[in-house]
């Protein structure tokens, strides 16, 4: 297996969704060529650090308004109406 | 007697309540996932205002068509994919393409099939859990995603970042799944580019011969 094969498999390999037989090839091939196995180490890294990332604070007038929107909807929704036309 | 509702009341029994009428029980959903939606709005929109209105009807449009959520997918995907199509109409909107779909709007920078080479490859001085502490981690991080073409970063922030499968992300974006994998390759090999070339370190960086074959 060449780098660029592997370069076009990574998604598969990193998920671990490849063909086992694939996977084969792809280890071997790590096996020896430490520049690949960087760029799949950093993937890996890359992943994890923006999965880990810290979420966005809501502002707090923002969340105030949100809830307070919520809840009259919320009022709209399950009041029966008077009369229904 | 009813249970009472804690914060570890799981979502589907939270679901349940809210559809038979519990307002608690939505508010404490809502509280439960605002901070996510919030957070995938603002990295796909990038602008407060536009966030906070995208959150808004998220949360206004789960809501209204909560009885019909039957629960074949998670509440958080339920509530990501809804803020995902407010956030697309946003961008659509401000490229001038109401009734354009995302993926007929081709940008001239754009190699679709491409698979870009790593050029800078070193591994990186510190581990993700010791990165994620830093203050400056996030501006990094914020600055390379911003660089991507647009579509590898929606598909990125969905699929990587929310963890929503291939096919709900290509479902979402409107993009077939081949061209969702494709970008999905594209922008984690861009992502390694940039962030490797800041927290690589030199000492062990390497140099690819491209004629290598095993």
């Amino acid at each position: 297996m060449k780098c660029e094969e592997l370069l076009t498999m990574l998604n598969e390999y990193v998920d671990g969704t490849v063909d086992p037989a694939i996977c084969d090839e792809f280890e071997k091939h790590l096996a020896g060529c430490n520049p690949c196995q960087v760029v799949v180490d950093n993937i890996r890294k890359t992943i994890t650090l923006y999965k880990a990332g810290q979420p966005y604070e809501l502002p707090i007038k923002f969340r105030k308004r949100l809830h307070d929107a919520l809840r009259e909807k919320w009022k709209e929704k399950h009041t029966t109406p008077k009369d229904k036309k | 007697m009813t249970n009472q509702l804690t914060p570890e009341t799981p979502d589907p029994e939270l679901v349940r309540r809210a559809q038979a009428g519990e307002l608690d029980a939505f508010e404490m959903l809502t509280t439960r996932h605002e901070q996510r939606v919030y957070s995938l709005a603002m990295r796909m929109l990038r602008q407060e205002q536009d966030a906070e209105d995208v959150t808004q009807q998220t949360f206004l449009s789960a809501l209204e068509n909560l009885d019909g959520f039957r629960g074949e997918a998670s509440f958080s995907t339920w509530l990501l994919r809804i803020a995902s199509h407010a956030a697309l109409k946003v961008i659509r909107k401000r490229k001038g393409l109401e009734t354009v779909s995302l993926e007929e709007a081709t940008e001239a920078s754009e190699h679709s099939d491409s698979v870009p080479h790593p050029e800078y490859i070193a591994d990186w001085r510190q581990s993700p859990e010791q990165l994620v502490q830093k203050r400056e981690i996030q501006r990094l991080l914020n600055e390379a995603l911003a660089r991507l073409d647009e579509k590898h970063r929606l598909v990125f922030l969905l699929r990587d970042v929310e963890g929503l499968s291939i096919k709900e992300t290509a479902d979402t974006l409107g993009f077939s799944e081949a061209n969702t994998k494709v970008r999905l390759l594209r922008a984690r090999l861009q992502l390694r580019e940039q962030l490797t070339q800041t927290l690589g370190d030199p000492a062990t960086q390497l140099v690819r011969s491209h004629h290598h074959e095993h």
